[in-house]
């Protein structure tokens, strides 16, 4: 058995007639971030679609930490601990900041109906600490974010809204963490802000592994030691960003001629 | 903010609603609605029902000792008379039963057009259970099996979405309606008696002193939606809670986070048939008969349409939309048949001003101060 944290071969994903994936070979190592890039369509969100349980592979295996994610629920690979943003924002619009990084710490907090109801001192004790753990989550992104937990996730502009995403990601400290297009929609000076939280909170979680999807080349170059290349479901590359950059096939997939 | 808005607010409603009750002419009935077809827009225009919102929100103490005051106002005022009586005591009751509605539909996002069914469930257990077993049981093995019914319903609502999923409810409701009017056993349509209730040797149907004794049915009927409002109140600012509108919001990004989307969905469905199942045994001992023709669709729809009214989630929304929903078109008795084109545009009105019901929902504080 390899070392390697996520361990997919030959993953493979139908819709239909439309092969999305096709058997995909992927290494992800305890601690590292590896950076996936891809023209549009080649495939980046579903793997993260299959590695998280929303879809079934058609073929070949993918493993998290030894165990095979193939007959796993969403529900047992997040307590496993994987987590994701999504590409699209999926916040719970009405509901808190706080709400919605709770919703994401779902496998620390206590779910049972007595407890809820009756063992109300209980219940704020655990309420208050982890008030206070999502605050401070929450504060390495953004102060002002951190000083307005209980206003409406609505409420916020779209990059405040990924910041919230991300910390509903990380408060539960997983073990993988797969970044759907985090920088979207942001300006450079935003995305070098977010890349520095974001390394500033791994740099507290050593063994995480981030998985992170990208189209802006000089995020994957400064965060990712290792990309890999996607192109019609298929690994067209993988190496160092400055391999990858140089290889062949990758600029005619990105530019397209021939 | 103060507790200032919402106590004004609770008394005027309160007073609004004792010359309500009180009306006796046509005219100063549909003066009344027109009042407050008119003078609700307006309050809401100019942030007062926010704000009364808000204030209700921040004095929990405050607003629950107005409005304790303002219903031991009321019924000191009507005690003797049945019909004031009769119409509390079912507001307080269809409360129970729509705040059961509210767990499955205003946070789980469990659609449920088969309330009055589950009413049915508690009701028939009355009449057939009333003559041997004491009635607290009976109350509870009502809700009990309201519970057990809905848990054999949710399976298939598990397995489809969105409209699908209403669709089997309806004709759930549709199908329990036609089972107890074929069943000879349950009366057919002619129904069952009931009971009058007798809860631990006092009888109920025996009015105290100069009080109608639909009084008593009232006392129970508060107490039981008293109930039913502080575990509702409390679930929601729970994890539960969190866990219930993650599910309803993105079930997908609920199971992501390891949600157990069934799980929840069951748990609310049930507990809010438990809830409706008590209410219905309840009100069959209080009427007196059950049929099949008072568990329709359209016994249903106004269910579904209190939640509404009050607003999607709002637990202080169930009360006051009940009171209206049941009140208004006993009170237009005289427009006959008019009534209910007269009310279902009044709660079209209310609607087109108030979106977001009667009372929205306010942003879930844990624990409030
Ligand atoms: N649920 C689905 N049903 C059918 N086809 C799908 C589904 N999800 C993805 N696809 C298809 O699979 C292919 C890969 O899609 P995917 O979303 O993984 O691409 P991507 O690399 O994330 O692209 P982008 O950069 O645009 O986000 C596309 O052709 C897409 O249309
Ligand atoms: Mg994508």
């Amino acid at each position: 058995m390899s070392e390697a944290l996520l361990c997919c071969s030959g993953l493979s994903v139908r819709f239909g007639g439309l092969v999305a994936l096709d058997a995909l070979d992927l290494e992800v190592g305890s601690g590292a971030i590896l950076g996936l890039i891809g023209p549009n369509g080649s495939g980046k969100t579903t793997l993260f679609n299959v590695i998280t349980g929303v879809y079934r592979a058609a073929g070949g295996r993918a493993q998290f930490s030894g165990q095979d994610l193939a007959g796993m629920t969403p529900q047992r690979i997040y307590a496993a601990g994987v987590t994701r943003t999504f590409q699209r924002s999926r916040l719970a619009l009405p509901l808190s900041v706080f709400d919605n990084v709770m919703i994401g710490n779902h496998r620390r907090l206590h779910h049972g109906l007595w407890f809820n109801l009756f063992r109300r001192s209980e219940l704020r004790r655990e309420f208050e600490s982890n008030l206070a753990k999502a605050r401070a989550l929450v504060a390495t992104f953004s102060a002002r974010l951190a000083g307005r937990m209980f206003d409406a996730a609505g409420a916020f502009s779209m990059i405040d809204r990924r910041r919230i995403e991300i910390c509903r990601a990380l408060v539960s400290e997983p073990r993988l963490l797969l970044l759907d297009e985090p920088s979207a929609g942001m300006t450079h000076e935003e995305t070098r802000e977010l890349m520095d939280d974001l390394l500033a909170v791994r740099s507290r979680l050593p063994g995480l592994s981030i998985v992170i999807i990208e189209h802006e080349m000089n995020v994957i170059e400064r965060v990712c030691e290792r990309c890999a290349v996607l192109n019609y479901g298929r690994k067209i590359a993988e190496g160092s960003y400055a391999q990858v950059a140089a290889d062949r096939q990758v600029q005619i997939a990105y530019l397209g001629t021939e | 903010m103060s507790a200032l808005p919402g106590i004004a607010s609770i008394a005027a409603m309160a007073l609004y609603a004792a010359f309500f009750l009180h009306a006796e002419s046509q005219a100063q009935v549909l003066g009344l609605v027109a009042l407050a077809v008119v003078g609700v827009p307006v309050l809401a225009r100019v942030g007062w029902i926010a704000r009364t919102a808000t204030s209700l929100e921040a004095h929990p103490l405050a607003a629950r000792s107005a409005s304790v005051a303002a219903l031991a106002a009321t019924i000191a005022l009507f005690h003797d008379q049945h019909f004031v009586m009769l119409m509390l005591a079912s507001v307080a009751l269809y409360s129970v039963a729509c705040l059961g509605l509210t767990l499955q539909f205003g946070y789980a996002g469990v659609v449920n057009f088969a309330g009055a069914a589950f009413l049915g469930v508690g009701g028939y257990t009355s009449a057939v259970l009333g003559p041997h077993v004491p009635h607290a049981l009976v109350l509870l093995i009502g809700g009990l099996l309201a519970a057990l019914v809905g848990s054999i319903l949710i399976l298939p609502i598990l397995r489809t979405r969105g409209h699908y999923a209403a669709l089997i409810t309806v004709a759930f409701g549709i199908l329990f309606r036609s089972f107890v009017e074929v069943n000879d056993a349950l009366g057919g349509p002619q129904g069952l008696q009931v009971k009058g209730m007798n809860l631990f040797g006092w009888e109920l149907n025996s009015p105290l002193r100069d009080l109608s004794f639909y009084a008593n049915y009232v006392f129970v009927g508060l107490a039981l939606a008293a109930a039913a409002f502080v575990l509702v109140r409390r679930l929601e600012r729970s994890w539960v809670g969190l866990n219930l509108d993650a599910v309803r919001l993105d079930e997908t990004a609920a199971a992501v986070f390891g949600i157990d989307v069934a799980r929840w969905k069951i748990l609310a469905f049930t507990c809010g048939n438990f809830f409706t199942g008590i209410a219905g045994a309840a009100y069959a001992m209080m009427t007196g008969f059950v049929a099949p023709n008072s568990f329709t669709f359209g016994d249903s729809l106004i269910l579904v349409s209190i939640v509404l009214l009050g607003g999607l989630g709002s637990a202080w929304g169930v009360p006051l939309a009940a009171g209206i929903v049941l009140i208004v078109p006993e009170k237009l008795q005289a427009l006959q048949e008019y009534r209910f084109l007269l009310y279902a545009m009044l709660v079209i009105v209310i609607l087109l001003a108030r979106p977001q019901g009667l009372i929205a929902r306010p942003a879930r504080e844990y624990f409030p101060k």
